[in-house]
């Protein structure tokens, strides 16, 4: 909290490599926490058939279309009373939350592709659920894991609004945020630097962006995502 | 036995508990907070912050009286119909269609430029539209260069200027489901059509478009959930200004929130942006539902 008042204005490289290395970690970090809990609960429900699955699918499917932007004016008072407000791991787990929905059907589709017959194999061997999950599933599925992790991570990368409501301080914020006040207001804008900063900051998406478009062949995110 | 078999089964789905928590602290708690806050006079600082007071329906009937709740209303019907439902959906189909005929080079260079300004982080999307439509931006540059007057395209248009701007960053979501979509219509089919005589448009009309319906309203449906929910390009391009003339319900609900500190009155607003979202998402639900029976 002190070395941001004191050393935020003046050294430029501080000003840069902060915010970048905020938003990795924020960006990491959701993506961490949102495919650990989507492998979790698309396991139960790519496998084992329970009344739960379809209402669960449903609903899950209805989260998806949330407008973020529209509760965010709850999520502050939220937290605001849970005294979450300025904290990166909170931020993290509140991002994590909203990409969810859409990372459970993803993660959920690539399971339903990997056989069944290899997890039996293992589940007549002695191997508990989870264990076949961990030796046999998701070394199958690790393009699918890839695609979900990297469609998350692109996602929290470039939010703005989130972090510009939810992240307080100057030394928390992520580079979408700080890259904001270059912007400062309108008519005094430093478009040169605004401009060095933007492409900076643009270059890791575009990056993993064209790895998964490669890899997977185009439309990525919507052959998972949107044909169900 | 029987009571141990379903015990079993429920210990089965115990994976499911992290992202039951999540989705239940961070999603539907604010959902729910936010029906409840709409109620009530919370505010960002003072007394009210502390201790609001339950005031009833008042922040409702407020919402009809305020003359800008109805301008946002009509704004942001504005916004999603002419940027997303017309300008994404047709242009997106349009160079889907288009592409299916071009050489590779050229489909491949098209494609690569309309997804690019879908990957840009949208805060960099939204500073390159602003700096092509700003007094001095490019747009004006380029008329200079012809010979032509510009505008303050932002002051003068505002409303026109974000909606080019989200056409611009949101067709590649389009035109990526319609490839996908139009990539799985049978050759032959249209090809008989063809040899029968069917023209162009025809073709387009009779047997591509109904080919691809479930396709055209998922995509209908998703952006118009993604466009309903756009508050950084507009914030970034002209901060709903001049004086509320580009003002739609994402934006009115942060004004009312963090600026004027009344969060009574911007969760009355979220709420309803939250069950317009709602009303669509099962619609769309109900929509997959149908498609797969």
């Amino acid at each position: 909290m002190l070395r941001s008042t004191t050393s935020r204005p003046s050294s430029p490289p501080e000003l840069l490599l902060g915010p970048l290395w905020n938003s990795f970690l924020l960006s990491g970090g959701t993506a961490a926490v949102t495919l650990v809990a989507a492998v979790l609960a698309a396991y139960p429900l790519s496998r084992f058939q329970s009344r739960f699955n379809r209402p669960f699918m449903y609903s899950i499917l209805c989260g998806t279309c949330l407008p973020v932007t529209a509760i965010m004016v709850p999520v502050y008072g939220l937290f605001v009373q849970l005294r979450l407000l300025d904290s990166l791991p909170a931020t993290v787990l509140f991002m994590a939350a909203t990409a969810l929905p859409m990372a459970i059907w993803m993660a959920k589709n690539f399971m339903d592709a990997v056989p069944l017959s290899l997890e039996e194999a293992a589940w007549v061997d002695g191997a508990s659920g989870l264990t076949a999950l961990r030796a046999v599933v998701l070394p199958l599925m690790r393009q699918g894991l890839g695609v979900v992790f990297i469609f998350v991570f692109i996602q929290t990368w470039g939010n703005f609004f989130v972090p510009f409501i939810l992240l307080l301080s100057p030394s928390k914020q992520p580079a979408s945020v700080s890259i904001f006040s270059f912007f400062g207001q309108h008519g005094a804008i430093a478009y040169g630097q605004l401009a060095a900063f933007s492409i900076l900051y643009s270059v890791p998406v575009l990056v993993l962006y064209v790895l998964v478009a490669r890899g997977a062949g185009g439309s990525f995110a919507l052959s998972g995502a949107v044909k169900g | 036995m029987g009571e141990r078999r379903t015990v079993r089964q429920q210990l089965r789905l115990l994976p499911v508990v992290p992202s039951v928590l999540l989705l239940l602290l961070f999603l539907a708690a604010p959902v729910l907070w936010s029906f409840h806050a709409s109620f009530t006079n919370a505010a960002l600082t003072g007394r009210n912050a502390r201790n609001p007071t339950w005031t009833g329906v008042e922040n409702y009937a407020r919402l009809l009286g305020d003359s800008a709740f109805p301008a946002a209303v009509v704004l942001t019907v504005t916004f999603v119909v002419a940027s997303a439902v017309l300008g994404q959906n047709l242009l997106g189909l349009l160079i889907a269609g288009l592409m299916t005929r071009a050489r590779k080079p050229v489909s491949a260079a098209v494609g690569t430029a309309v997804v690019a300004a879908w990957v840009l982080p949208e805060i960099v999307a939204a500073f390159a539209a602003y700096a092509y439509f700003s007094k001095d931006g490019t747009l004006n540059q380029l008329l200079g260069g012809v010979g032509a007057a510009g505008a303050d395209w932002l002051y003068a248009y505002p409303m026109v200027a974000v909606v080019l701007a989200n056409i611009w960053r949101g067709t590649a979501f389009s035109m990526l489901v319609y490839r996908a979509a139009l990539a799985d219509v049978p050759r032959d089919i249209s090809e008989a059509a063809l040899m029968d005589g069917a023209g162009g448009w025809q073709r387009l009309v009779f047997i591509t478009l109904p080919l691809i319906r479930s396709s055209i309203a998922t995509n209908l449906m998703l952006v118009t959930l993604q466009t309903l929910a756009v508050f950084t390009l507009i914030w970034v391009m002209t901060a709903g200004g001049p004086s509320n003339a580009s003002t739609t319900l994402p934006v009115l609900a942060y004004q009312e929130a963090f600026k004027f500190g009344d969060i009574g009155y911007g969760t009355a607003i979220a709420s309803v942006l939250i069950v317009l979202g709602l009303v669509f998402g099962i619609a769309y639900v109900r929509l997959l539902k149908g498609e797969k029976r």
